[in-house]
């Protein structure tokens, strides 16, 4: 097979980018369960195990280089390349996301969870699902499934509406528990945060298989053209 | 207000182009269009007619026994393979330049002078070599030597050398068949840049093996491939610009052929 040394270093690329994948999916949901259990030790190690995502996408990109550099890669390939650069850099700011929501428990401290953590881990779970799918599609070029999952994001803003309501009750109901309420609402605004990050990884994906660069179209693009037609 | 014409100008023009080395048929259904001071790179696998291509543009192939075409080539609309045009008038204005460095065995003045004498020039010579190798971007390197020997000059000295002379006699285009392929990488990042600064006068078609020296160096790029007609006869199988070419090309064998998949 011609260029058959390119194809298994592409594979292997491919593959560790499922692995950095799955370190965030991990590190999301672990973050969420420590929140929700008040673990701080765990939060503490979660916020260190960052550091091992960072360094994965280092690696990768290390590696991106050297094949740019050493393959001439072009059409595809050069798609193929050039794209996984931008789905790393979304995957690392993902892991942020993570670690941000184990920040925010260390900074809790001994305060108690304003309310019982319900929509957080749905958004959560939602996310991680969504993320998943996403770099399935990205391994198998998957186009159609690229363009269909990012309308999913609406469900995550649903529930990020829902969290935001509910602590503005809680705050117009006392004024004392707003730090308790901010605590979750970052929380709630990292996962929402995550799922939209899910949309460049589709985009990325399409542009790879067809050469078209797009956004893909969500219900928050909508929300403002009504919004807009309305003035 | 004065409008400024945008139209394009194609300076060479193939249709239906086929072209014969006695009954075979090297070359088949060529249509495309030469833009007037860009680059046009052909590119593809040995043994898919590029080379016979560019050497019709300029009727080089006649000096080949037994070579003929069918369908035209138009050089600004007028036919070049008509009853009543001279090829040598045709190789006037659309030079070449050759893989192999081949200067004259005289000196680097000469090298040029010889060229323009013969080609009727009377003005001042001088002012002509200096000007056809600061064209070249050679002068520099050969202002205190011009009486020395052309072949005195390393592999890419003597290939801008030959470049000066193909421009001397004014063409409008140049062919460049592989002009780099003799060349050390450095020579040839020379001539890719010398392309670049040349195109401002000139209207460039190169042939080359080297795909990166297309991606870098052209603006439009032909890929040429077997018709796959069973007659062995090569054909442009998609012309688009460079970039295109080269990050989103519609051809699966063009997609094959620049990811070097193919064969």
């Amino acid at each position: 097979m011609v260029r058959k040394t390119f194809e298994s270093e592409i594979q292997q690329v491919k593959d560790d980018v499922l692995v950095l994948g799955s370190m965030v999916e991990k590190a999301l949901l672990d973050s969420v369960e420590a929140l929700k259990k008040r673990d701080i030790k765990a939060a503490e190690r979660l916020f260190q195990e960052d550091k091992e995502i960072n360094k994965k996408r280092f690696e990768i990109e290390n590696h991106l280089m050297v094949l740019i550099a050493t393959q001439q890669p072009m059409a595809h390939d050069l798609r193929l390349l050039a794209s996984t650069m931008e789905i790393i850099s979304e995957l690392e700011r993902m892991g942020d996301y993570a670690k941000g929501i184990s920040n925010i428990n260390i900074r809790m401290g001994d305060t108690t969870l304003l309310k019982p953590l319900i929509d957080v881990p749905r958004m959560a779970q939602k996310g991680a699902d969504m993320l998943h799918r996403s770099l399935t599609a990205f391994v198998n070029e998957d186009v159609e499934t690229a363009k269909k999952l990012p309308i999913e994001d609406d469900e995550v803003d649903a529930l990020y509406n829902q969290i935001y309501r509910e602590l503005m009750t809680f705050i117009i109901a006392d004024p004392k528990t707003i730090e308790r309420a901010n605590w979750l609402l970052w929380v709630a605004h990292n996962l929402e945060r995550f799922a939209d990050r899910v949309t460049n990884i589709c985009e990325r994906t399409v542009f790879i298989a067809t050469g078209e660069l797009s956004e893909i179209k969500s219900s928050d693009d909508e929300f403002w053209k009504q919004q807009n037609q309305e003035k | 207000m004065t409008t400024i014409n945008t139209e394009t100008k194609y300076v060479l023009e193939t249709h239906d182009l086929e072209i014969y080395y006695g009954t075979f048929k090297a070359v088949t259904d060529v249509n495309m269009k030469v833009e007037e001071n860009k680059i046009t790179a052909i590119i593809g696998p040995s043994g898919c007619g590029k080379s016979t291509l560019l050497r019709a543009f300029n009727r080089m192939n006649e000096l080949y026994a037994g070579t003929s075409i069918k369908g035209k080539i138009t050089f600004n609309g007028e036919d070049i393979y008509a009853k009543d045009v001279d090829p040598v008038e045709v190789r006037y204005r659309i030079g070449m330049v050759f893989q192999k460095p081949n200067p004259f065995p005289k000196s680097i003045y000469e090298n040029i002078a010889w060229t323009a004498r013969i080609h009727g020039f009377r003005g001042n010579m001088d002012e002509l070599v200096e000007s056809s190798l600061r064209q070249a971007a050679l002068w520099d390197e050969v202002k205190d030597k011009l009486h020395q020997s052309g072949l005195s000059l390393s592999g890419g000295q003597q290939q801008r050398l030959c470049i000066a002379r193909a421009i001397s006699i004014k063409p409008e285009v140049i062919l460049m068949d592989e002009p780099a392929s003799a060349l050390d990488p450095i020579a040839t990042l020379k001539i890719e840049e010398l392309m670049q600064e040349l195109k401002r006068d000139y209207t460039i078609v190169i042939v080359t093996h080297n795909m990166q020296q297309a991606a870098r160096a052209s603006d439009y790029t032909a890929m040429m491939m077997l018709s796959g007609n069973g007659e062995r006869s090569g054909t442009v199988i998609e012309f688009d610009e460079t970039n295109r070419i080269f990050t989103r090309p519609k051809d699966k064998r063009t997609e094959d052929y620049v990811t070097g998949r193919f064969g």
